[in-house]
């Protein structure tokens, strides 16, 4: 081999950064992000598949849907049960805590949704 | 055929993928199995053929000069694209990996009438190059969101700044967009530019509708089919630290798909010209310092047996033409006995 | 003179259906045959001479036989193909450059308008990317796992007839001139793809005439055309009759292997009996009498340019070795070098990696302006435009500028000192010094971008001049368009082959423009102890104002 004394070097530190991952001490893989469910209530306004992968989409239909639109702001569940088509009036209502549901995905995943530049954040339980 | 066989084989991937995909074993085998094996591949082939190419010396220095050298003190050098120090190489060699310098040179040339050539400039390919190059460098980084936890803030602020305009739930990357199009910029160029078209080899479709793939199915993945990000972070993350969890099946099949296709990609990396990655810092031409005349550069494989035709061989070839013209001479011409006979004589 | 008609050259290559043109090509490349026929190719090398060469290089330039490219039988080694592939593993083991260029194209395209080859013909496999194509199909199905697996589909194919027929016309369609070089993101560089591709056809015995006998006379006497030393002096000393005429001063300081000499002065040789290389010399042999140089010129190592380093490294060695062989034999100080390309490649790339080192030499200083050339301090050898840009540099000469005033001068960088070197400042100063008018070409034409006149690596033989003519366009091109926007007559350059191609070239394309080395320019302009008015330059040309 020639040039080993730069060669080498630079092998180590491009299997270095290609593993950074597995040498990062990431913390414990087992402990899954366990969002908070609302105690009183067991159905939410969609299947929970839905509601885990596509919840940014529903509110943004939300939004589009009353604000430019003109819809309405009540809502039925599959069960007939009303709710109010709102991120702080309806979501909040049930998901009372932020912190415990909201963030511990969102910050899990690395999501930042800038929901709350504008929307009141709720008050944290003191 | 150049275009279509690539293509197919790219669709016969996908496919592969959707059937493995259809099952939990296929999908364990997809989402953990080959994931290891493509990252072995990949980082054992490609450190291979570094090692490989680092069994062969470099015999010559040979740097490719593009600018005034290192010469008379009054003469201004041009210290990057004629390098005659170290710190000029690396230079030299920033430029290049980091801003694609000798692309940006690019010119078009035509010819007109006359005859007379015309030369353009041409920075499309250096722009796109570029684009797409550091596009897919911070799409890759923003990755490590799923590799890592806690998340690197680095990654966070990459992400952050990828998806500034704040389009759409879930914010849209601009990467992704700017992507896409280079993607699209370097396969339209291949296809209808009259030379490109002729020189390109299905070994340099592949790599780009396999790339396509890839940015094709995370974007319908994110965008549109939308999967469960948690569950895949647990599995990403699990391999990462090579405790990968068992599959539970909340992971949609279009993640499968693009992950045998990154996959492929890592295979068929070393074995290609996508190799440029490692050959651009090991080029010659680029990454040595024009100083061959200041520094001796040793070659391990000089035959010191090769040795000139001899001054000696060529006096005596030409000795009697050499005295006759008063060129100097080594050995005299032998004393004629006649000339001798006639010196003593004179005495 | 070429064999197409410039009328009719000037309709083909905007008109003629090529890739350059707009055309595109039926087959795909690797489908198309390489036809040779007479014009298209160099003669083969004759049988004595590869007999002469594998005498002092065994095994090197294959079997010593007779053979013609137009006939489907090219009496090769019945074992050509494991030669040629033994020979492929042998370089990719030696060369580390040859596996990185190999591996590494990405078939990207930004090489392929840059070379000169192309731009004049339209030929697909003139594009560097295509040229080295032909090399690395073979590469792949032999060499990699992919084109074994994969064959065609990964771009590989085996080595064929008519591949080494493909190889032998179109790694004698590059003249190694780099410029593709300087615009690939890799530096894939085709003169070491082509170095390396002829020395694979030497090793079975495809080679031309025209490197091999020049190669083969420079070996035994020094010089490439084979003269005698007797015949050397009286051609070098002729030119002192002509420098009298024309000046009015007998120079007394040329001399030949005088031992104890300071410095050794080599020369590409067709300085001594080629116009206009002749005027170059008188103008050397002006300038060392106007500063009293204390130099020596070698009979026996009297050629600088180096016909083996179109052949094979083994052969660029052994030529070159003579040099510092004659400078230690000699007594020498150090070397000069005079205007030639690639010599210079070679002096400056390989010859002390080749023959050093140069531990009996030292460092070169300017004894007229005790300037220490630290650029030479291993190798211990300068151009003469470094030396003379120095002596400018330091007021050191006595000059009549209005004596180029009849000269409307541009200069050409020849590729190697320009791109194997990196020297462009240095001609430049001088003919700034020494003539008013000096005008550049087109920058994309120019110092690290010029073109190649169309000939180098042994391709400057008549029996091609349509390709020459059509390899030299984008140089004449740019000629011409000086030519026409400020009347310049004069191409100057610092390069053998050039004056000799150039010439060709431009009286082809530009009958207006005359060819000239830079220290021509330079001997007109000095001014010498006794001389008498001058009414006509070196070459009897007379002087602004004396044309009545």
């Amino acid at each position: 081999m020639y040039g080993k004394g730069r060669i080498i070097p630079a092998l180590i530190l491009f299997l270095g950064l290609m593993t950074t991952p597995i040498w990062y001490k990431s913390g414990d893989v087992s402990k899954m992000p366990k969002p908070e469910k609302p105690k009183d209530y067991t159905e939410c306004v969609a299947p929970v598949q839905y509601m885990r992968t596509s919840h940014m989409v529903l509110l943004n239909e939300w939004r589009d849907d009353i604000l430019r639109e003109g819809g309405t702001r009540v809502g039925k569940t599959a069960n007939g049960t009303e709710y109010v088509r709102s991120l702080q009036n309806g979501c909040m209502k049930c998901h009372s805590d932020k912190k415990k549901f909201c963030d511990t995905c969102h910050i899990y995943a690395s999501v930042k949704p800038y929901c709350w530049d504008c929307h009141l954040q709720p008050k944290e339980a003191m | 055929m150049r275009i279509m066989s690539p293509l197919i084989a790219v669709l016969a991937l996908v496919l592969l993928a959707l059937v493995a995909a259809q099952g939990p074993g296929g999908q364990a085998l997809v989402g953990i199995i080959l994931p290891y094996l493509a990252f072995a591949v990949f980082l054992g082939g490609v450190v291979s053929r570094v090692v490989n190419w680092s069994s062969s010396p470099v015999p010559f220095r040979i740097p490719t000069t593009c600018g005034q050298a290192n010469s008379l003190p009054w003469i201004k050098q041009n210290k990057l694209d004629c390098p005659s120090t170290k710190a000029g190489v690396i230079g030299r060699m920033l430029l290049e990996v980091l801003l694609f310098r000798s692309l940006f040179r690019n010119t078009k040339a035509e010819m007109h009438e006359g005859p007379k050539l015309v030369y353009g400039s041409s920075k499309f390919l250096w722009l796109f190059a570029l684009l797409f190059h550091y596009c897919f460098l911070v799409i890759i980084l923003r990755h490590l969101r799923l590799f890592m936890d806690p998340i690197p803030s680095f990654v966070a602020a990459l992400e952050f700044g990828d998806g500034f305009m704040q389009i759409g739930l879930p914010v849209f990357y601009q990467t992704d967009a700017i992507f896409l199009g280079a993607l699209a910029f370097l396969f339209l160029r291949r296809v209808m530019l009259t030379n490109i078209r002729y020189i390109s080899l299905p070994a340099d479709y592949f790599p780009l509708f396999l790339i396509m793939g890839i940015a094709i199915t995370g974007i319908l993945m994110r965008y549109f089919l939308r999967v469960d990000v948690v569950a895949i972070k647990q599995l990403t993350l699990g391999l990462a630290t090579l405790s990968p969890p068992a599959i539970t099946g909340q992971i949609g099949t279009i993640f499968f798909v693009h992950i045998f296709l990154v996959c492929a990609l890592l295979i068929y990396f070393p074995f290609s010209k996508l190799m440029h990655l490692a050959g651009v810092f090991m080029s010659p031409t680029r990454n040595m310092i024009n100083n061959s005349r200041m520094v001796r550069h040793i070659n391990p494989w000089n035959d010191p047996k090769i040795k000139p035709h001899s001054y000696a061989s060529y006096e005596d070839e030409f000795r009697e033409f050499m005295v006759g013209a008063d060129i100097p001479v080594e050995k005299e011409l032998p004393a004629q006995p006649a000339e001798e006979d006639a010196a003593k004589v004179a005495e | 003179m070429a064999d197409t008609k410039v009328a009719q050259m000037k309709e083909k290559v905007v008109k003629e259906p090529s890739l350059m043109t707009g055309a595109v090509p039926a087959k795909d490349w690797w489908d198309v045959e390489a036809v040779f026929k007479q014009g298209n190719y160099c003669y083969p090398a004759k049988k004595s001479m590869v007999e002469y060469h594998n005498k002092n290089l065994p095994g090197v330039f294959g079997v010593p036989r007779d053979w013609d490219p137009e006939s489907d039988n090219w009496n090769l080694p019945e074992n050509w193909q494991e030669i040629i592939l033994n020979g492929l593993k042998d370089r990719l083991d030696k060369f580390r450059s040859l596996k990185i260029f190999m591996d590494c194209c990405v078939r990207c395209g930004a090489c392929a308008d840059k070379c000169h080859f192309f731009l004049g013909t339209g030929d697909p496999k003139n594009m560097p990317v295509l040229r080295a194509e032909l090399l690395r199909s073979v590469y792949r199905n032999d060499f990699t796992l992919a084109g074994k697996l994969l064959g065609k589909m990964a771009g590989a194919r085996p080595m064929t007839f008519k591949v080494l027929k493909e190889w032998f016309m179109y790694f004698y369609q590059c003249t190694e001139c780099r410029r593709c070089s300087v615009f690939c993101p890799y530096g894939i560089d085709t003169a070491e793809v082509t170095m390396m591709a002829r020395e694979l056809l030497h090793l079975v015995g495809v080679g031309t005439n025209w490197i091999l006998e020049p190669a083969a006379n420079s070996n035994r006497t020094g010089n490439h055309l084979g003269l005698q030393p007797h015949t050397f002096k009286e051609n070098a000393e002729f030119l002192l009759d002509d420098i009298e005429e024309s000046t009015g001063v007998r120079l007394n300081s040329l001399n030949f292997n005088r031992k104890g000499a300071e410095i050794l002065f080599v020369i590409p040789s067709a300085d001594v009996f080629a116009e206009p290389g002749i005027f170059t010399f008188m103008g050397y042999l002006l300038l060392f009498e106007h500063i009293g140089l204390d130099y020596t010129i070698s009979t026996y190592a009297s050629e600088g340019g180096n016909f083996g380093s179109f052949t094979h490294n083994s052969l660029m060695k052994k030529l070159n070795g003579k040099i510092y062989a004659e400078a230690k034999r000699l007594g020498v100080k150090w070397i000069l070098g005079g205007e030639c390309g690639h010599m210079w490649r070679v002096l400056h790339q390989y010859m002390d990696t080749m023959n050093g080192p140069a531990d009996f030499l030292q460092v070169p200083v300017s004894p007229i302006t005790g300037t220490r050339f630290d650029n030479a301090a291993t190798t211990k050898m300068i151009h003469i435009s470094e030396f003379t840009a120095d002596l400018l540099h330091h007021n050191k000469l006595k000059l009549d500028k209005s004596r180029n005033d009849h000269r409307i001068v541009t200069f050409h960088d020849s590729c190697n000192p320009a791109r194997g070197m990196g020297m462009l400042e240095e001609p430049r100063h001088i003919l700034k010094s020494v003539c008013n008018n000096f005008h550049e070409m087109p920058e994309n034409t120019i110092r690290e971008n010029t073109f190649c006149c169309g000939s180098g690596t042994g391709l400057n033989t008549g029996e091609i001049m349509d390709l020459r003519m059509r390899a030299g366009l984008p140089r004449a091109n740019a000629v011409r368009h000086v030519a026409d926007k400020h009347g310049v007559n004069m191409l100057s350059c610092v390069c053998a082959i050039d004056r000799a191609t150039l010439l060709a070239l431009n009286q082809y394309w530009n009958p207006d423009v005359e060819v000239c080395g830079v220290s021509e320019l330079l001997g007109n302009a000095l001014i010498m102890e006794g001389e008498k008015e001058r009414e006509t330059d070196l070459r009897f040309a007379p002087l602004a104002g004396m044309e009545g």
